[in-house]
This record gives structure tokens, sequence and C-alpha cells, in this order.
């Protein structure tokens, strides 16, 4: 029996600095901004890193990792770009050449749990490195090194009947890089300040396994590395081509920051602000469905539309839709600001399109069945767009909204 | 606090006996649920089922979903992250864990949970920090209830 574990005052002094200004606090002093860096991280549907398995419909990119304040780094490929996630995920076995700073606290190591929408999760401990990613330079960020515990299971209370996704091929990636609208994957709901029971996203962990959920500060919880840049630390602008058909791979690029330089500006770009829960409303097929969401990380356009038949689920393309001809259809997006655009859209035949394209990753009319009362734009939406995420708590260009918004 | 462990050893005890089983139970394991996710409940009637709408502390609210005869058919959660399944889906908990495996080993990709299997539906969706779910017991979905009011 011991006491609920908890991050000390000691490792408190690591906190990130940037991050609290960004949290709603001023500055007294005003330094001048740095000079402008390169800002631009390409990004390609190309696959996935896992030999002999194509993973359609993923955005990739590469992440150099360093030991903190060293040139100590090691550059890993395959990193899945996730705009419904927060925080740099990798697997431990991807940096087999570095050797991170844990957090730790007493005989308590940090270990960090998340869960995603298709019943997987990660675990593993929380690390503190430095994330580079173009010129861009994210010091000491705490990340998650995904892998198993070394003599001990995974909790229940993280597992909680799901997949483990601790290797490549069932991450089907080295990584996760989540630039979602938030600048920590937990946040206040993990901070010790809001008492009660902590949720089981961080845990302390004895050698001999016993794990308790643990409260972990706010500036040690697994951060958005981009807070922690320099400047360009608003948001991000994804880009990529535009496609009409199926594609060997699909190019663009991840832009950082908002309105920071030229090559980031909103320009036309509709703003949507989000809800509580980072949410906004799609009207589609005469329904209201108010927990929609734009994200990166699904591999296709996710909604509820029975009419619509589902692939075989022992086809080559289980839980996508398979209409019978590419159905043309159109759904309006609405943020809390009111702001509204309609988007027209295609779904095609999954089936079909694996089985005539054999090799090709990049689909645009790739979709399936999703939740009630919510719309999943996935990786497709993404196509011939330019898609702004704007982080909560960070200054957006002025006259915008505060964030967190989209803008497309 | 620091009966934590204690607890958690009692409740791995139980478990098999279903003690706590939530969806396909009796009305009154919704008292359970409630305890265990030390939250505070709210009922209301609609006129095919009643609504028993736990709200826990740590961040997260869970629906179950209570048919005439007093079975509980649907349970919805909404939150930061996933309650306890073990927990909430009880009997059939085993049943999605192994669905739940089986699918995610036939596709490559990220996606909303859809698990249709047999006499059990559990759905997910939504993104980091807002994740929403749902499971229901098809054969016990009082007749006239439209599938999209159990979330």
């Amino acid at each position: 029996m011991r006491k609920q574990p908890s991050v000390g005052a000691l490792l408190i002094s690591l906190s990130l600095a940037g991050l609290l200004v960004g949290c709603g606090g001023s500055s007294s002093t005003s330094t001048p901004p740095p000079p402008p860096v390169s800002n631009v991280q390409t990004i390609a549907v190309d696959g996935g890193p896992v030999p002999g398995q194509i993973y359609p419909d993923g955005a990739f990119t590469s992440v150099t990792v360093c030991e903190p304040g060293t040139t100590t780094c090691q550059t890993v490929n395959g990193i899945l770009v996730d705009t419904g996630s927060v925080g740099l995920r990798v697997l431990a076995s991807a940096i087999p050449g570095l050797s991170l700073p844990k957090l730790t606290s007493g005989s308590d190591t940090f270990y960090d749990c998340v869960s995603f929408i298709d019943g997987s999760f990660l675990w593993g401990p929380v690390a503190e490195a430095d994330v580079k990613m173009a010129g861009e330079v994210a010091s000491a960020s705490p990340v998650h090194l995904i892998e198993d515990p070394t003599g001990f299971a995974v909790p229940t209370g993280c597992s909680n009947g799901g997949v483990d996704e601790d290797s490549q091929a069932a991450l089907g990636a080295n990584g996760i890089l989540g630039v979602g609208p938030e600048p920590l994957d937990c946040g206040l709901a993990c901070d010790p300040s809001i008492g009660g029971t902590p949720p089981p996203v961080y845990f302390g962990c004895l050698s001999t396994g016993s794990c308790l959920t643990a409260f972990v500060p706010i500036g040690q919880q697994v951060v958005n590395p981009i807070v922690l840049f320099p400047a360009d630390n608003n948001g991000v602008i994804l880009k990529m081509q535009a496609l009409s058909s199926p594609a060997a791979t699909a190019t663009g690029s991840m832009i950082f920051g908002i309105g920071t330089q030229s090559n980031n500006q909103l320009g036309s770009a509709t703003v949507f602000t989000l809800d509580n829960f980072d949410n906004f409303t799609t009207k589609f097929n005469s329904q209201t469905l108010t927990s929609s969401f734009i994200d990166s990380g699904s591999n296709g356009f996710f909604f509820d539309d029975s009419a619509i038949p589902q692939c075989p689920v022992s086809s080559i393309a289980p839980g996508f839709f398979c209409p019978a001809s590419t159905a043309n259809l159109s759904a309006q997006n609405l943020g809390t600001n009111s702001a509204q655009n309609t988007v027209n859209f295609s779904l095609g035949n999954a089936v079909d399109m694996f089985q005539s394209n054999p090799g090709d990753t990049a689909f645009p009319t790739l979709g399936g069945p999703g939740f009630t009362g919510s719309f999943d734009w996935g990786l497709p939406f993404f196509y011939g767009r330019n898609v702004f995420v704007a982080i909560d708590g960070q200054t957006v260009p002025s006259g915008k909204p505060a964030a967190p918004w989209w803008a497309y | 606090m620091k009966n934590l462990r204690i607890g958690v050893a009692l409740l791995a005890l139980v478990s098999p006996f279903h003690l706590h089983a939530a969806l396909g139970g009796r009305a009154d394991s919704v008292e359970t649920d409630r305890a265990h996710m030390k939250g505070t409940v709210q009922t209301r009637q609609t006129a095919l089922y009643s609504v028993h709408e736990i709200k826990a502390t740590s961040g997260v609210l869970v629906r179950e979903y209570v048919s005439p005869s007093g079975t509980v058919f649907g349970v919805g959660w909404h939150g930061v992250y996933v309650p306890d399944l073990q927990q909430l889906l009880g009997s059939y908990f085993e049943q999605y864990s192994e669905g739940a495996r089986a699918q995610k080993a036939s596709y490559v990709g990220r996606r909303p949970l859809n698990l249709e299997l047999p006499g059990l539906v559990v759905q997910m969706s939504g993104h980091m920090r807002a994740i929403s779910g749902r499971a229901y017991i098809p054969g016990q979905v009082p007749a006239g209830v439209k599938l999209e009011e159990l979330q």
C-alpha cells in the first residue's frame, strides 16, 4: 500500500516556460521575435513504414528526436501526422541510440496511457527530448515512448480490453505526431490542482509493477511540440495536393505557425471555432451532427449513413463503405462562431478502389461507417485543401477569434 | 487514496461473478457503477426507457439505458478518457475485447470503432481528450427506440 504517486517539485523546474506563457500568462518584458526559420516540413501519403503493408490515406513525416541539450539525435521516419491527438509518441524501438531522461519522482516512473477511438491504446514512459522538424526546435519536450513495461504487464486500468499497439506492425507507423488544437494530451483533468481521483491517463509505477493512476502537472504532460517552438508556435497548416483519383503517393507540407511568416497567412480561409470538446457541427443528410471534427489521423470520411452499404467483413476493405457506384455527397460545416461552409465530397467503393489500384496508397473517396452524432473528416478531406489548426491558449493573428479553431 | 490498491484487488476478486455487470444487468447495477465512478447520478424517464446519467468527478459522463423490464440494454460514455469498460460492459467485456482485437487485426489504419458482434454492438468516436462511445444489446432494445438516441 502506498500513496498516490505525484511528480515532485524538483521536476517542475524542468517546466516549459513557453507553454506557461501560452496558457494565458503574460510576459512583462518584450523580447524581440527570433529571426524566421524554415517552417515547412514535408509530409507524404506513402503507405507508411511497415514493409509489405499499405497504410491507406495516412500522412507520414520524419521527426528528429535528440537527447535534451545535446547533438545526440536520431531522425525517425514513418511518423503519422494526426490532428486528432496531441503530442509526440515514438516507438522506443525506433530510437535505440538515444537515452532520454524519464519523468520520475522518488521510486516512481511515470507512464502515459492513451486510448484511441478504434479500441487501441499506447503505453510507455514519459521522457524528455528536443524535437526538431524543418528548422524548428521544441526543446525539452515531454514525449511518450511507446514500449511495454519491463518486468510487468500494462495495468488493466490502461489496457481496458483494448489492443496494445506496441510494435511497428501493430501501429502501422514508427510513431504518431499529434498536432491537434490543444497544447497537452490531458490538460487540467490530469493536473494535481483538479483534485479527486486521477484519470487513467498517467500512471506512476514502481519497478515491481505496482502502478497507480497519478496526477502530472501540466508542465510535465506530453506536449504538442509546436507550442514549444520559439516562434511559429500558435498552430499548423496541413497542405495536401489535390487528388481526383487513387494515386501511388500524395505529397504535401506541414507549415508551422499561423500568420507568423509570409507562407502561413490565413488569407481567405474560413475560421470555425470549436466547442469545449474541440468539436464543431456538421449538417449531413438532414442530421445535425454536433460532435464532428477534422482528423488527419482517421484514414477516411467516417459518418453514419445506413443507406450506403458496407464492404463485406471478409473483403479486402472491411469497415469501409462499398456503394454500388461513387456517391457524390454534400455536407455543411458550422463553427460555434456560426461560420458556415459547404463541403462537396465523393464516396467510392473501397473494394473496387483497392482491387483496381494495387500498390496505391492515396484514395480521395475512401470512407466508412461512423458514430451517431458525429462526422469524422479524415485524411481524404485534406486533399486539395489548406487546413489550419489553431492551438488552444496560443496567440492568434489579430482580429481572429481566440483558439482553438480550424480554418480552411 | 491509500486504500485504492486494496479496492482494485477486491474488484478483481469479485469480477468473475459479474456482480458489477452493467450492460445486460439489472437496473440496480447502476448504483454499483456510480459508486465505482465516484459520481453523481440523475435519472430521467422517457416513454420507452429510463436513462441514468452518471457524472464522474474526473471528467467522464456515462449514460445507462434501462428497459421497462429493468434490464440495462445500452450504455453510452463521453469524456477525456474511456471509462472502465470491464465495469460498464460486465459480462460482455471479454466479447468486446476479443472482437476489438480481431477487428483491429483485419485492417491497416485508424478509424472509429464499429463492432457489430452477435448480440452486442460497440462503437466509439471522437479524438484525444473527447472520446465518445456506446454499447448496446440489439435484442434487448425496446421496440420503437431509435438507435441514435443511445449515446
